[in-house]
């Protein structure tokens, strides 16, 4: 029970997706602008990151290691998100037309972000059992929407400031969220 | 490495077949033309239509939610490409544009200093931003930075100035200005737009009962900007020509400017701009927004009826003008005087109302020669009842109506207004004091008439026409004898020969402020007179509601007006809606004109179906009581403003004017013009320009 509250706790602070591994740069700097979008996304990203860790483990334990083809894991599970998430978007539009109203349009955003692939290829590198490879991914999940809510947080106050001519949009975005990852570093060493 | 192939291959047949099937069990019926619709938007995603992408606002569009002129990216073409696949014909010929409303900008007073606050919606987040007045601009530029075409620039006067060419009417500026000051319409929501309490208006502009953009205009003149002056006015008023010439400008009295020295000359300033398109031989052009297809009548060719028939042409609908004279203009023409207003520049400025494509029949009367059934038959969607105040108020004088000699004031007018030489004999008493009365005076005197008394029964301050007219009258040698009331018309074989009145003293104010006259006991007095003009009021002529049909369903008050909803005109019979002095009582001319406009507003939003009703927080000044206005815009006394008179009133000399029906007050001069406007303080809510 600890070791999974520690997983948690590293997934989501000390070892955050974003912040620590730098990964899903796309959609923070993207979709920060606003806070409805950021919680829209992260809400998505939660969404999408658990069922591909959940998937793409299966995938990995009960085919790729069992045929002896581990080599091919990188295209095998791009290959295997996307079609999942078309697959989700198509389901959801059908059966849970208000879940696909809230998350609709960022489905197809995330569909191959690298923070999904990375989640998906932790979970087998650490040979992690199923529970682990669940409460991981959405440890992650949770972490990566969690950044994107600050940060989104932090954009809208410095929407109302005068940023320097050179250093406007994209540029301050991404010095902030160096700082913000520096910050994140002051986890280091409890998990 | 065949393996690694084979694998993948077989996997990519997998999630393919897979798919295939997905989209086939849990397929959703879309409406096709959304996939139409997004073919045609430009695919750039810019979120300008406020929806999160092109396929969000196809989706938006064909559920009816967005219109079709939604992408701010593709103009025109792609709003008619959409509209050709909705089959609705879109209003692609009304850009909309950011406007500012502010003209406060660097003179406004400061609160603060702030420093680091580079943002106007950070600056309300601080004590609601730096300047005094609440509602005004801040002028750090929030607008400018949002603004993704580079439409909008800083002026020199701290407040935004907006590049039409440029402008997409997006919108994104007026979201991001927390004060509200930037307004994005198309040119009919111009027309359509009302005085708000939380608009930034002038003290003129609250109080023209038009809402004529005042200051607006007079900064064109003083930038000589004709053109665009005389298109600000006729946002408001169709009428710059006659209202240039026969307003009593209430607006002066409010003028800010004489706390200082004298009120600026809006109503000549007006006149001058009025003639300078009438001397430039061509009507400038308005927009006017693409047809409809709704059908509107409108009864009654005078000021109200004709306003009204302006903006719902310019709003798109297909209007006819019906009108009992022979002419249109109503008042305008039959009432007022040729001296004041004369007829060819009457008819000039007509021709221009008609030339945006109104219909106009003449010489039919509502009742007689046409009735409602017969207007519901001919397809009319919404029917304006403008017929006006014509018939004279009796003076209760026994035998006023059928002594020779006697005659009603507005019927005196009417004559005279169709024949110019009417006979009048030498001695001339009018009753009434009222700008009626003093137009029949005046007039008498050009028709020849040697002795010309105007019999009103209070004093020269409680008389209701203009100080200008009674000034003007008494130059021209008319004598006034106040504090008489008629008695008696004396006859001699039913001709007239002497009037008797009873001296009056003033008592308690009665209800309307006035105080009330009380005859003193035997002060009989007769004068002489050849001829007696009755001049003490007007009421509606509702004989057209003796018919039968439905017609008399119509409320009426007790003063025989039409009852209707003070906002939307509209009556108890819903389609009928009723304006001007039918519907407020006798009234100004720029009163009835403003009243056409909130006519055709509301009869735009019945035939389009929306809600007629405004929203709360409507200006609604009393400009006799002065009341109404908003709060901290009327001020007792203002500081350092250098005093510059104002220019002279250029008129003909009394005794050379008396003798013709030239007219007789002047144009002004451009060089006095420019003058003049460049008096104007261009006021806003609170703040002026003090160096004007």
């Amino acid at each position: 029970m600890t070791d999974y509250l520690l997983m948690v706790i590293s997934a989501i602070f000390v070892n955050n997706i974003l912040l620590a591994r730098y990964l899903g740069n796309c959609p923070f700097l993207g979709v920060s602008k606003k806070m409805d979008t950021a919680v829209g996304m992260g809400m998505a990203v939660i969404f999408v990151l658990t069922m591909a860790g959940v998937v793409t483990w299966f995938v990995e334990m009960y085919f790729l290691r069992q045929s002896g083809l581990v080599y091919l894991r990188t295209i095998v599970f791009i290959l295997v998100i996307a079609s999942l998430v078309q697959f989700v978007e198509i389901f959801l539009k059908k059966s849970i037309p208000a879940l696909y109203a809230g998350l609709g349009i960022f489905l197809p955003l995330i569909t191959t972000n690298c923070a999904v692939l990375g989640v998906a290829i932790i979970n087998v590198q650490k040979d992690f059992n199923f529970m682990q490879a669940l409460i991981f991914s959405v440890a992650s999940a949770t972490g990566f929407s969690m950044a994107l809510v600050l940060f989104a947080g932090l954009r809208e106050r410095m929407a109302l400031s005068r940023v320097p001519g050179p250093l406007e949009g994209t540029a301050i975005g991404l010095i902030t969220a160096g700082l913000m990852s520096l910050a994140f570093l002051g986890f280091l060493g409890m998990a | 490495m065949l393996e690694a192939i084979l694998f993948l291959l077989a996997l990519g047949c997998i999630s393919g077949t897979l798919l295939g099937i997905a989209s086939r069990v849990f397929y959703v019926y879309e409406d096709p033309r959304i996939e139409l619709v997004e073919d045609v938007l430009p695919g750039a995603n810019c979120g300008g239509c406020g929806y999160a992408g092109c396929s969000a606002a196809a989706a938006s569009i064909v559920s009816g939610d967005a219109p079709p002129n939604v992408c701010i990216v593709g103009g025109d073409a792609v709003a008619r490409a959409i509209g050709d696949i909705m089959g609705v014909s879109v209003g692609a010929g009304e850009p909309r544009y950011a406007h500012n409303t502010c003209n406060g900008g660097d003179r406004a007073e400061n609160r603060f200093h702030y420093l680091g606050v580079w943002d106007c919606r950070a600056a309300v987040l601080l004590y609601g931003g730096e300047k005094e007045c609440d509602k005004g601009c801040l002028g750090m530029g929030t607008c400018v930075q949002t603004c993704l075409f580079g439409a909008i620039t800083m002026g020199d006067n701290g407040v935004p100035v907006f590049n039409p060419d440029r402008c997409t009417g997006c919108g994104a500026c007026a979201k991001a200005c927390p004060k509200g000051v930037i307004k994005v319409l198309t040119p009919s929501e111009q027309i359509l737009s009302f005085n708000m309490m939380d608009d930034r208006l002038a003290p003129c502009r609250q109080t023209c009962p038009a809402e004529i953009d005042i200051p607006t205009y007079i900064d064109h003149i003083k930038h000589r900007r004709y053109e665009e002056a005389l298109l600000t006015i006729k946002e408001r008023n169709p009428f710059p020509l006659t209202c240039g010439r026969v307003c009593p400008h209430p607006c002066e009295e409010m003028c800010r400017r004489a706390l200082a020295d004298d009120p600026v000359a809006i109503n000549p300033l007006k006149r001058f701009v009025a003639d300078y398109e009438m001397n430039s031989g061509r009507y400038f052009p308005v927009p006017v927004a693409p047809d409809t297809g709704y059908k509107v009548a409108v009864i009654g060719g005078g000021p109200c009826g004709l306003t009204c028939a302006y903006y719902l042409r310019r709003l798109g609908h297909s209007v006819t003008v019906f009108e009992m004279q022979e002419k249109l203009g109503g008042m305008l023409y039959y009432g007022i005087p040729e001296y004041r207003l004369p007829k060819k520049i009457l008819d000039w400025e007509i021709q221009g109302i008609l030339n945006l494509g109104i219909k106009a029949k003449t010489n039919v009367k509502f009742g007689v020669d046409f009735d409602l059934a017969s207007l519901v038959g001919a397809g009319y969607d919404a029917i304006f009842l403008a017929v006006g105040a014509w018939k004279y108020s009796s003076a209760r004088l026994e035998g006023e109506d059928r002594i020779r000699g006697v005659y009603g004031g507005t019927v005196f007018l009417e004559r005279c207004g169709r024949e110019i030489g009417h006979p009048i004999g030498r001695r001339v008493g009018v009753i009434g004091g009222g700008n009626t009365a003093m137009d029949a005076a005046r007039t008498s005197l050009r028709l020849g008439a040697e002795k010309v008394y105007i019999i009103y029964r209070r004093t020269e301050n409680e008389m209701p026409a203009n100080a200008e007219e009674i000034q003007a009258a008494r130059e021209e040698g008319i004598e006034f004898l106040f504090l008489a009331a008629p008695n008696r018309i004396i006859e001699n074989d039913g001709v007239l020969t002497h009037l008797e009145y009873l001296k009056m003293r003033l008592g308690e104010p009665d209800e309307s402020g006035r105080r009330r006259p009380i005859p003193i006991e035997g002060s009989e007095t007769r004068i002489p007179l050849d001829n007696l003009i009755l001049a003490i009021g007007q009421v509606p002529d509702l004989s057209f509601m003796d018919s039968s049909g439905r017609i008399k369903d119509l409320e009426t008050t007790r003063w025989r007006t039409i009852v209707g909803d003070p906002d939307t005109n509209q009556t108890s019979i819903p389609y009928v809606f009723a304006g001007g002095d039918v519907y407020t009582g006798p009234w100004i001319a720029v009163g009835a004109i403003g009243n056409g406009r909130q006519a055709a507003r509301s009869i735009h939003l019945y035939l389009t179906g929306e809600d007629m009703r405004f929203p709360d927080g409507r200006l609604k000044v009393d400009i006799g009581s002065r009341t109404g206005y908003i709060p901290g815009t009327i001020f007792d006394k203002i500081s350092g403003v250098q005093r510059k008179g104002r220019i002279p009133k250029p008129e003909l000399e009394p005794n050379e004017r008396i003798h013709s029906m030239d007219e007789v007050e002047l144009t002004i001069s451009e060089e006095d013009a420019l003058r003049e406007a460049g008096r104007c303080m261009n006021c806003c809510l609170t703040c002026y320009d003090k160096d004007a």
